[in-house]
């Protein structure tokens, strides 16, 4: 257990008259895999999306702590230097890759920073000297490494639309660390896995908190959360309704009714309920 | 497979279509009648000509079809397309650079050789914009008419030459660029493409409005042409011109073939600086963009610096043609950068396949060079291109060239079929 990484104080986000996200304070640990779950439409991808600067909150804070001691304020900058400055990296619910593009491009445009800068403003790369080589090679290096560690070696040169779903799924997450984040957001990663694959995915993310990234996830999969996550955040119509580590919430009494309805036997989340039941 | 009698019973359907369509515009005609009135004729023959042409036009193109459906998968083609590429584009090169020095050609091939060369380099150029970052851009004419008023009016008004003004034009055609790139960051695709028409009609209508400094629709005249290290190319062959240097007979194939050269090696630059930065961040972040700008704002690559790189470098490639446009013509108007020059340039790019070099360039030949070389047949001119042009986009609707060549690869570099490429959201 380390110390607080991520803080999201009074986190509010209005659509017009809509209120997604509700006065949502709630902190990740250094080090830690923290789940967001709830019922659909609990606002856990606005919360996402007010993370990774997708959207403005309407007020409140984000703070991200890259060492123990200094915080940067995640909500005041513009958008692209989120994955640039705040290093939070994020994947999508629906998958975003550069489908023309092949494996390896897919992982060295998520290198593109670290590279520009090696460019020389492009010109001495144009020209062919300058260290840009030299950094090339580190980037695809380090792509050779996320395509092990997912997997994907043999498909480096393969065009990322032709890949089947699971491996475009692992593709996103190494292309998202190959920003070198401190913080990786997944959005449902296991949605549309099968469970051979739901389990290397566990494998893989259990790695990527090995190697020092912390993670930030929301799934509906319970079995991928209430095995690997070290603390959970349950939120239902915008509000926490309790955060905890696995045990405590498979226990609580507000998630039960959440996920269950209370009294209402045709909820649509029922299925998610039943699984939450089973893995008590 | 089709079968052949729904074969013949849709070739059927089409004649009938085509005699209604046809029957009152070829099938009648009003002549001189008696007493002065005008009378209707018949044309049957006519007629029976046109709906027989439709029906087994028709019944071929299902034939064609059927047989199209049982043929090699796309992705082979275009691999094998793509393969016959690497020695087209050598081919290509070859023939240019040597197609001034072939003996006895006429001044005028060599002439429209410039002309074709321009436009592939401004296809090039564009192909930057549209076909690496996916921004349809539908005013490149803007950044041409930059370049050439840029040098027209600083050597009509400071007697610049236009080996000073060359890079100068680049330079001002890019910082319009990005002047012009900043209010249209945030559209795209069909507000895109409007919005950057009319940056193309805005800078059009202010050089023709704004008399006083560009002659207006007068235009300027006596642009200087290009010197060879200060030896000019006058007819004359007086002291300090080429003819006289070199001790030979003034002929204007001489400056034609000069101008020849310099637009083969701007065109060739454009070539070489796209080739090097598609293999960089920067071309590759310009591929991402068009493949998918959501993933590339969470890569932590921003939007604004890469889109408006994009337009500057091509805007900039388009300054230098336009520099060099003015300089061959002498003379320019604003009639010569309409809406239409965008819009050939732009057909170059999608014809040729956007993100193609090679396919770019065959298609500048095919826009530029057919339609000038079927000069003799006049009117028809303009009918066999427009067919040309819907055969191949039935044919090939990416372009000639749709694959999309890896930037870098561990193993050896597989080629990308067109369906898996995005085109950008405009």
């Amino acid at each position: 257990m380390g110390d607080t990484l991520l803080t999201v104080t009074d986190l509010t986000m209005r659509f017009g008259g809509l209120t997604a996200v509700n006065a949502l304070s709630f902190n990740a640990k250094r080090g830690d895999i923290t789940a967001v779950i709830g019922p659909n439409g609990a606002g856990k991808t606005t919360v996402f999306n007010c993370i990774t600067g997708f959207y403005k909150p309407t007020s409140g804070s984000i703070s991200i702590a890259h060492t123990a001691g200094a915080s940067m304020l995640l909500n005041k900058l513009p958008g692209h230097a989120i994955a640039k400055k705040g290093r939070v990296a994020r994947t999508f619910q629906n998958i975003r890759l550069f489908g023309g593009m092949t494996v390896l491009e897919n992982l060295l445009v998520a290198q593109h920073n670290e590279l520009q800068a090696a460019t020389g403003f492009g010109v001495l790369a144009i020209l062919g000297i300058g260290k840009y080589r030299a950094a090339e090679k580190a980037a695809i290096d380090r792509a050779k490494h996320w395509l092990a560690a997912t997997n994907l070696i043999d498909r480096a040169d393969d065009p990322a639309a032709s890949l089947p779903y699971g491996a475009q799924r692992r593709l996103e997450i190494a292309r998202a660390m190959c920003t070198d984040p401190v913080l990786l957001c997944l959005d449902e990663p296991a949605a549309g896995l099968n469970p051979r694959e739901s389990q290397a995915l566990n494998d893989l993310l259990l790695k990527i908190r090995a190697d020092g990234c912390s993670l930030l996830l929301i799934e509906h999969d319970m079995g991928v959360v209430m095995k690997i996550s070290d603390h959970i955040i349950v939120l239902d119509h915008g509000k926490k309704i309790a955060d905890g580590t696995p045990v405590e919430i498979r226990n609580d009494a507000a998630v039960i009714s959440a996920y269950l309805g209370e009294g209402d036997d045709d909820d649509p989340d029922a299925p998610i309920a039943e699984t939450l039941a089973a893995a008590e | 497979m089709r079968h052949l009698a729904d074969n013949i019973k849709d070739s059927l359907i089409v004649g009938g279509v085509a005699f209604l369509l046809f029957g009152p515009f070829l099938g009648l005609q009003l002549t001189d009648g008696t007493n002065g009135n005008l009378a209707l004729a018949t044309r049957p023959v006519l007629l029976a000509i046109a709906v027989g042409l439709s029906i087994a036009a028709r019944f071929l193109l299902l034939l064609w079809q059927d047989h199209r459906a049982t043929r090699v998968p796309a992705v082979k083609l275009a691999a094998a397309v793509t393969k016959s590429g690497k020695y087209v584009a050598p081919a290509l090169l070859i023939f240019a650079i040597t197609l001034p020095l072939i003996p006895g050609i006429d001044n005028s091939y060599v002439d429209l050789g410039v002309l074709i060369m321009t436009y592939v380099m401004l296809g090039w150029g564009l192909n930057i914009v549209v076909g690496l970052a996916g921004l349809l851009d539908l005013g490149y004419v803007a950044f041409y008419a930059v370049g050439a008023y840029s040098f027209a009016l600083l050597s009509h008004y400071f007697n610049f030459t236009f080996w000073e003004c060359l890079p100068l034009c680049g330079i001002l055609a890019a910082a319009w660029g990005i002047f012009l790139g900043f209010p249209v960051l945030r559209l795209r695709g069909d507000y895109l493409a409007i919005v950057t028409l009319a940056f193309g009609e805005i800078i059009r209508l202010v050089i023709t409005n704004w008399v006083s400094l560009t002659g207006g629709p007068n235009g300027i005249y006596d642009i200087p042409h290009p010197t060879l290290f200060g030896l000019t190319f006058d007819m004359a062959g007086g002291p300090g011109t080429v003819s006289n240097f070199f001790h030979i007979d003034p002929d204007p194939s001489q400056r034609t073939t000069y101008l020849y050269y310099i637009i083969l090696a701007l065109a060739l630059l454009t070539n070489w600086v796209t080739l090097r930065l598609r293999r960089q961040p920067l071309g590759r972040a310009w591929e991402a963009l068009r493949e998918d700008e959501i993933a590339c704002r969470s890569l932590g690559i921003n939007l604004r610096n890469t889109k408006l790189t994009a337009f500057a470098i091509g805007a900039m490639f388009g300054g230098f043609a336009g520099c060099f446009f003015a300089t061959r013509q002498a003379f320019i108007s604003p009639d010569s950068f309409t809406f239409i020059e965008s819009a050939t340039v732009l057909a170059i790019v999608v014809l040729g396949g956007a993100g193609s070099q090679l396919g770019v360039a065959l298609a500048a030949i095919v826009m530029i060079g057919v339609p000038a070389l079927l000069q003799d047949l006049q009117i028809y001119r303009m009918l066999i291109f427009g067919i040309a042009l819907v055969t191949i986009m039935v044919v090939r609707p990416r372009g000639f060239i749709s694959t999309r060549t890896p930037s870098v690869s561990l193993g050896k570099a597989k080629i990308i079929s067109s369906d898996m490429i995005s085109e950008g959201h405009g």
